[in-house]
C-alpha cells in the first residue's frame, strides 16, 4: 500500500517552519430554529404551568414527549395531545465530569453534572435532563424522580432546573 | 442485478493528533495520490469521487468544491455525504453503489477530518436538536456512557470487563505504523484514568485524529487491469434509528428489547445476503468501529459474535486477540485512531488490505471473510461483508 511517505516523516527532514493558524476569535453565528406547533404548546406548558405535554399516536398507542408531528414507527400524524406527569424513572443515566464549551452559550460548561435519560409516568418516549446528584454511586437505573422547575421560565428545556432522585 | 465490485486501491494518512503543515485539502491530497499510486492509476482514469467529513468540525462547509484539486475530482462526478460517525462507512457504500450500478467504472472514495481544529465535543453537540438534547447532552464521550450504564445495568458487566477492550486495541495499534495512539496500556492503567463522564474514562475512549483515506473501488469488468488482488464487497446494509439522542432507548424497549436494534438489523442483513450463519467461526477478521470499549462488548452481541452478556466472556477468552478465533480490530481501531470522516472508511480499508494479504505486521492469515462497521449518530450503524472469492453475483 502506498502513503508509507506521507505525514511528519517527511518533514523531520526539512528546516522547521513556522506553521500559522487563524482563531476564529469571537465569531457568532445566530441561528433562529422554530419548535412546531406541538414543541412550542410543549415549551409554552413548561413555561406558564410548569406541566408537562405530550401527543399519542392514534394507530400504535404511543405518547410523545416532547410531542412530534409524526410517529416513526406508524408514519402517522399525530394530533391527540395528552398530559403526562412530572414523575418518572432513570433509565440510564452518567456524570459528566471531562470539561468542555458549550456551544449553546459559548461558555465552560459547570462540570461534574449528572444527568439521565428519564421516561416520565404516562410517557413512551424518553427524555434528557439534569439530575441533582453528582456521585454515581448514589443513582441507580430505575431510580423515581421528580421535575424541578426553575423560577425564571423562558420556554426551553431549561425551564426545568433538573429532575430530583425521589429518596424512599 | 447489479455489477460486482471490489476494492483495488488503498490509501491512506499517517493518522496523527495535530497535522497543521496541512490544510483539508492537502490532507486529502496525500491519501488520493497513495490511493492512486496503488492501484496504479492516474487522476483522469477516475470516473467519479465520492468524499465525505463532518463540516462543522472545521466549520468549513462544502469539501466537494474546495477540495476538487487535490481530491482529483476536477470536471468530475463529486458526491459529498456526512452522516456522523458512519460518514467514512457510508462513503464506501455510495462508492459502492456508485460501480455496482453499471454508471461508473472506476470510483474513488474519499474520508477525511482534522479534528484537531474545533473543540470534537462542542461540534458534536450541534448535530443534535437545539430544543431537546443540546441544553443537556454532552457530546459523544456522555452518549456513550449513559450506553455503558445501562449495559452493565442489564448484563452485570464491569468497568474493568471494558478495559480488557480498551488494552486490545492499544496492543493491536503497536503493529499499526499509521495508527495514531502507540501506547502499551494495561488494564490498571486504564482502570485508574480519569473519569470523562461515570462509567467511561480517559483510558477507554478514542482519541482526537487528524488523517484521511482512500479508496479505489472497481467493476467486475476490468478488476484484472490492477495491480492488487481485488477485495470483493459482498454485502452491504445500513439502518438509522430515531431522531433524538433518547431515541435508542426507547426504540429497545419497543423492538421487544433487541439490543442494539440498528446493528442488529444491518448485521442480520448482510449474513443472509452472504449465508454467515456462525459470523466468530466464519469470519477471519473484523474491523469494526469500536468508538468507546464498552461498545466492544455489547457490539460482539449485537453481531451475533457470541450471545447477550456474553461480551466479557468472548474478549477475554483471548478469540479477538491477533492469533484469535476472529481478531477485532489488528488496525489498532477507532480507540487507536478517529478522524471521524475517515474512521469508517478505514475500517473497510483494513478489510481489503487484510484480504489481499497486504496488513504486514498486522495481518491475519489466510483472510477470506472480513467485517467492516460503520457507527454514528443515534446508533446508527453501516455494515459491509467483504471477501477474497469474487461472489457468484451481485447480492446488494
Amino acid at each position: 500500500m502506498a502513503g508509507e511517505k506521507n505525514g511528519e516523516g517527511k518533514e523531520a527532514k526539512e528546516e522547521r517552519k513556522e506553521l500559522i493558524k487563524l482563531e476564529s476569535g469571537e465569531a457568532e453565528q445566530p441561528f433562529r430554529w422554530s419548535a412546531g406547533t406541538y414543541g412550542s404548546r410543549f415549551l409554552s406548558e413548561l413555561r406558564d404551568n410548569c406541566r408537562f405535554v405530550g401527543v399519542r399516536c392514534p394507530c400504535c398507542g404511543r405518547v410523545y414527549v416532547p410531542p412530534r408531528r409524526v410517529c416513526g414507527p406508524c408514519f402517522r400524524e399525530l394530533t391527540e395531545l395528552v398530559p403526562v406527569s412530572d414523575e418518572g424513572e432513570v433509565i440510564t443515566f452518567t456524570v459528566v465530569s471531562f470539561g468542555f464549551v458549550d456551544p449553546s452559550t459559548g461558555r465552560q460548561k459547570p462540570v461534574p453534572y449528572g444527568y439521565a435519560v428519564i421516561k416520565l409516568d404516562g410517557a413512551d418516549t424518553y427524555i434528557l435532563h439534569y439530575l441533582d446528584e453528582t456521585d454515581p454511586g448514589k443513582i441507580k437505573v430505575g431510580a423515581r424522580v421528580k421535575a424541578v422547575f426553575a423560577e425564571e421560565r423562558s420556554g426551553s428545556m431549561l425551564d426545568v432546573k433538573h429532575f430530583a432522585l425521589l429518596r424512599a | 442485478m447489479g455489477k460486482r465490485v471490489a476494492v483495488v486501491g488503498v490509501g491512506m494518512t499517517r493518522q496523527r493528533s495535530s497535522r497543521p503543515d496541512v490544510n483539508g485539502q492537502e490532507l486529502i491530497h496525500e491519501a488520493v495520490r497513495a490511493a492512486l499510486a496503488d492501484a496504479g492509476m492516474k487522476r483522469d482514469d477516475i470516473d467519479a469521487v465520492v468524499i465525505g467529513n463532518m463540516d462543522h468540525f472545521e466549520g468549513i462547509n462544502y469539501v466537494d468544491t474546495w477540495s476538487v484539486d487535490g481530491s482529483g475530482a476536477l470536471m468530475k462526478p463529486i458526491m459529498k455525504l456526512t452522516t456522523g460517525g458512519t460518514t467514512g462507512s457510508t462513503v464506501a457504500m455510495a462508492a459502492y453503489y456508485h460501480v455496482a450500478s453499471g454508471l461508473f467504472d472506476r470510483v474513488l472514495a474519499i474520508g477525511w477530518e482534522k479534528n484537531s481544529e474545533s473543540d470534537t465535543t462542542g461540534a458534536i453537540i450541534t448535530a443534535f436538536d437545539p430544543f431537546w438534547d443540546r441544553p443537556i447532552f454532552a457530546g459523544a464521550v456522555a452518549g456513550l456512557a449513559l450506553e455503558a450504564t445501562q449495559y452493565m445495568h442489564l448484563t452485570g458487566a464491569t468497568e474493568e470487563d471494558a478495559a480488557y477492550v480498551a488494552v486490545r486495541e492499544r496492543r493491536h495499534a503497536l503493529n499499526n505504523p499509521f495508527a495514531h495512539l502507540h501506547i502499551n496500556l494495561t488494564v490498571e492503567d486504564v482502570m485508574n484514568s480519569p473519569y470523562l463522564s461515570w462509567p467511561v474514562k480517559m483510558g477507554d475512549m478514542c482519541p482526537r485524529t487528524d488523517g484521511a483515506c482512500a479508496l479505489v473501488f472497481a467493476s467486475e469488468d476490468l478488476v484484472e487491469e490492477f495491480p492488487n488482488q481485488p477485495a470483493w464487497i459482498l454485502a452491504v446494509a445500513d439502518r438509522h434509528l430515531w431522531a433524538y439522542t433518547s431515541d435508542p432507548y426507547v426504540n429497545q424497549a419497543l423492538e421487544n428489547g433487541w439490543w442494539f436494534p440498528a446493528l442488529e438489523w444491518a448485521a442480520r442483513e448482510v449474513y443472509d445476503k452472504v449465508g454467515v450463519r456462525e459470523p466468530l467461526k466464519e469470519i477471519d477478521v473484523a474491523e469494526l468501529y469500536l468508538p468507546y470499549s464498552f461498545a466492544g462488548l455489547r457490539y460482539m452481541e449485537s453481531l451475533g459474535f457470541c450471545p447477550r452478556g456474553g461480551g466479557p466472556e468472548l474478549v477475554r477468552s483471548g478469540a479477538t486477540d491477533m492469533g484469535g478465533e476472529c481478531p477485532v480490530n489488528p488496525s489498532g481501531g477507532v480507540m487507536s485512531s478517529n478522524a471521524i470522516g475517515a474512521t469508517g472508511l478505514l475500517r473497510v480499508a483494513e478489510c481489503a488490505l487484510q484480504i489481499q494479504g497486504r496488513a504486514e505486521d498486522r495481518q491475519v492469515p489466510d483472510v477470506r471473510l472480513a467485517l467492516a462497521t460503520g457507527f454514528g449518530g443515534c446508533f446508527w450503524s453501516d455494515v459491509l461483508l467483504m471477501g477474497r472469492e469474487k461472489p457468484e453475483r451481485s447480492r446488494g
